[in-house]
């Protein structure tokens, strides 16, 4: 049994070279924001007229909320289809989705022209949107996030709230909120539960709808009316193989549990969820007769063929041997091909895709935008660290386990 | 001395163009009423003066160009509308010859279209563009957010962005004069001020009339295509041409409008939530039956657990 899998504070050292390299990005990325905010995004950016969306909606806003699906996929399986032997994966999963939203949020203050505006959608409905549709989901599943965090921070924390230098008046009402709230929440975290699943699919699939108002600027190869619908089911086949990664990475610094048997069962339910999806897409590819565009030789085919032979079906034939699903570095590098998939489609769908009938220019990613996506995935990273240092969300190894 | 010189030749355009502007005012007749209006574009009478260009940069308040509007020079490339030019005429050839042999070029006037069903109004998360019930696409920069999607789902490519504003950038796009003129009345500078009638104002329907009357009257002078007539669900703006519209650089567009699709799936979804609610419910039932069984999991999942 994985019953030793216990979450607990890592309380690893902090100061690490790769944390270093972190902060040379955050740095790095401060400057090119300050950049924006002085010069607009046209000082930073190779955004145009033509292209008006570039790298920071196509990486850190769709591709960032699409890996951030673990969150949810994990929350079904264990709290709602009752899967509880996955237990010690929705912690981590939960963390990355929190994160994953947050930084996604602070990306589209940088994107948008009107940073302070953001809060606009919320007083000014336009039901007609797609985007406004999404913007509100995610805007809630950002709350709903946090809410499903706080359990973790009180069982941590409750009781021994010591805040540092003045902020200590504050010790007594910080900890009676936090066992408030963790009271409260044991009895009705359940519609918290449910209502970020639901919330996930309306703007998973919300997202892919976004394109479909342009048909005459997006690629035949992309452009279908069930984008919504494949923008889902990537989604939620990318959520596993985005926590095994995570794992991977995670354990390559610290000393972790060994979960690769519950991973490696895991990745069966993927082997349905990402089959289901290749599915579909192909399905749809030749039902519409968009794949006479498959052998064209431009850039778009030769994305698209890179997305789904390498991104979808290399890893879905390499997970369905078993042999490969229980090595670690095998079912590794066949979910990492996955993530890098369902990246690579966002990107595919939101930029490579991306054809205005009077460019004169194609669009590619300037140095500050660059600089400024690596920097949040870097802060990202960071406060990820600093979140499993002090609160218990990965599983370290155990003294008896080590030992034997 | 070179800003002097373009100075000079901006208060020139203004002095130039005042009286014309006035003088459509008459024309347009006072109020409008309540229907919705448009612009017919004859590419068989435009004769590529720029003055539109001039009349709209004037009305609109618009930063001096860089070189003079009297400078036909500027046709030899195309050029598209930009954060301060909302209107644009190019020069296109298509083979055509006089009867001396001569090329004859059209021109073609650009601006937004002021579509009926507007892609960048549906697009818009929060209502800072709309459809006025003159007919003009409206942009109300006090809502708008910067997101850009207007841009992205514009078919035409029209909207432009002040990528080089820091704090307060602005979608830039022809307004059909809507604050400056269409509202007391008047009717927009670009028209008023054309030569040649090569635009004609009214109301769409009225429009739509009149360019079927002319091409009527003078089949060999015309293609039997208004553009905009029926694309993207149809815009304000109408074209008239000689010359078969692909060779002038129009798109090829469906005629449904842009917003149908993804209104149609979100309108599906979304009214009154009920996917969403049906999607909770049905998940709060998976969650209580599979919360009845042993918190230890099934007994398959015991088993499963033992593997490791």
């Amino acid at each position: 049994m994985n019953a030793h899998a216990q979450p607990a504070a890592l309380r690893a050292p902090f100061w690490t070279p790769g944390v270093l390299v972190m902060f040379a990005f955050i740095a790095a990325a401060l400057f090119f924001i300050v950049a924006r905010y002085t010069g607009g995004l046209g000082a930073v950016t190779n955004l145009s007229d033509a292209y008006p969306w570039g790298l920071w909606i196509g990486i850190d806003v769709a591709t960032g909320v699409a890996l951030a699906a673990g969150g949810f996929t994990s929350a079904a399986l264990v709290h709602i289809f009752g899967r509880h032997a996955y237990e010690s994966v929705t912690r981590p999963a939960l963390l990355t989705a929190v994160l994953g939203y947050t930084f996604v949020s602070l990306a589209l203050v940088v994107d948008i022209g009107r940073s302070w505006t953001i809060w606009h959608p919320i007083v000014y409905h336009q039901g007609n949107s797609v985007l406004f549709e999404v913007a509100m989901c995610v805007v809630t599943y950002l709350h709903v996030l946090y809410i499903e965090f706080i359990p973790i921070v009180a069982e941590q924390y409750r009781g021994r709230v010591h805040l540092p230098g003045p902020l200590a008046v504050l010790n007594r009402p910080v900890d009676a909120f936090l066992g408030f709230a963790d009271r409260i929440l044991d009895k009705v975290m359940w519609v918290f539960i449910i209502a970020g699943v639901v919330l996930s699919c309306m703007h998973q699939s919300g997202l892919g709808s976004l394109l479909l108002i342009a048909p005459t600027k997006v690629h035949p190869l992309w452009y279908t009316p069930i984008l919504p619908l494949l923008f889902l089911m990537s989604a939620i086949a990318v959520g596993f193989p985005m926590i095994i990664v995570e794992n991977g990475l995670a354990s390559a610094s610290f000393e972790l549990q060994d979960e690769s048997g519950l991973l490696a069962r895991l990745s069966r339910v993927t082997i349905f969820l990402l089959g289901a999806y290749l599915v579909v897409k192909l399905g749809d590819l030749f039902a519409r007769g968009a794949h006479v565009h498959l052998w064209e030789g431009t850039t778009q085919s030769k994305a698209f063929l890179v997305e789904v032979v390498l991104g979808v079906i290399a890893p879905w034939c390499l997970l369905l041997s078993s042999r490969i699903r229980s090595s670690r570095r095998g079912l590794f590098i066949a979910s990492a091909l996955i993530v890098g998939g369902v990246a690579l489609n966002r990107v595919n769908v939101f930029l490579v895709s991306f054809q205005p009938p009077y460019a004169e220019t194609s669009y590619f990613p300037s140095i500050g935008e660059i600089v400024i996506t690596t920097g949040f995935i870097a802060a990202l990273m960071l406060v990820y660290r600093v979140l499993v240092t002090y609160l218990p969300i990965l599983s370290p190894k155990s003294r008896e386990v080590a030992s034997s | 001395m070179n800003l002097n010189r373009r100075e000079f030749f901006r208060v020139a355009g203004i002095a130039a163009a005042t009286p014309l502007l006035e003088r459509c005012v008459e024309a347009a007749g006072g109020e409008l009423s309540g229907e919705s209006y448009g612009c017919l574009v004859d590419l068989t009478r435009c004769i590529g003066c720029r003055k539109c260009e001039q009349a709209c940069n004037v009305v609109q308040r618009l930063p001096a160009p860089e070189r003079s509007f009297d400078d036909l020079l500027v046709l030899e490339k195309p050029r598209r509308m930009d954060s301060h030019t909302f209107t644009v005429v190019n020069r296109v050839h298509t083979g055509v010859v006089d009867e001396h042999g001569r090329p004859v070029p059209t021109y073609i006037k650009l601006q937004c279209m002021h579509c009926l069903d507007p892609a960048c109004v549906s697009a818009c998360p929060v209502g800072a563009l709309t459809r006025k019930e003159n007919g003009a696409v409206h942009y109300n920069a006090s809502r708008c957010i910067g997101c850009r999607y207007c841009m992205v789902s514009c078919p035409f490519q029209v909207p432009c962005y002040e990528y080089q504003d820091p704090l307060t950038p602005r979608v830039r796009k022809c307004t059909f004069c809507f604050e400056q003129r269409l509202a007391e009345g008047k009717i927009p500078g670009c028209i008023g001020v054309c030569p040649v009638e090569a635009l004609t104002f009214g109301p769409r329907s009225q429009l739509l009339e009149t360019a079927r009357k002319r091409i009527q009257d003078d089949p060999g002078r015309y293609i039997q295509h208004i553009y905009g007539e029926k694309e993207v669900g149809g815009t304000g703006w109408l074209y008239l041409s000689g010359v078969s519209f692909d060779r002038l650089g129009f798109q090829k567009l469906p005629e449904r409008p842009m917003p149908k699709l993804p209104e149609t799936i979100q309108h599906g979804l979304y009214s009154y939530l009920w996917a969403p609610i049906v999607l909770f419910g049905a998940l709060g039932g998976v969650m209580k039956l599979t919360a009845r069984k042993a918190p230890g999991g099934t007994p398959e999942e015991r088993e499963e657990g033992a593997e490791s």
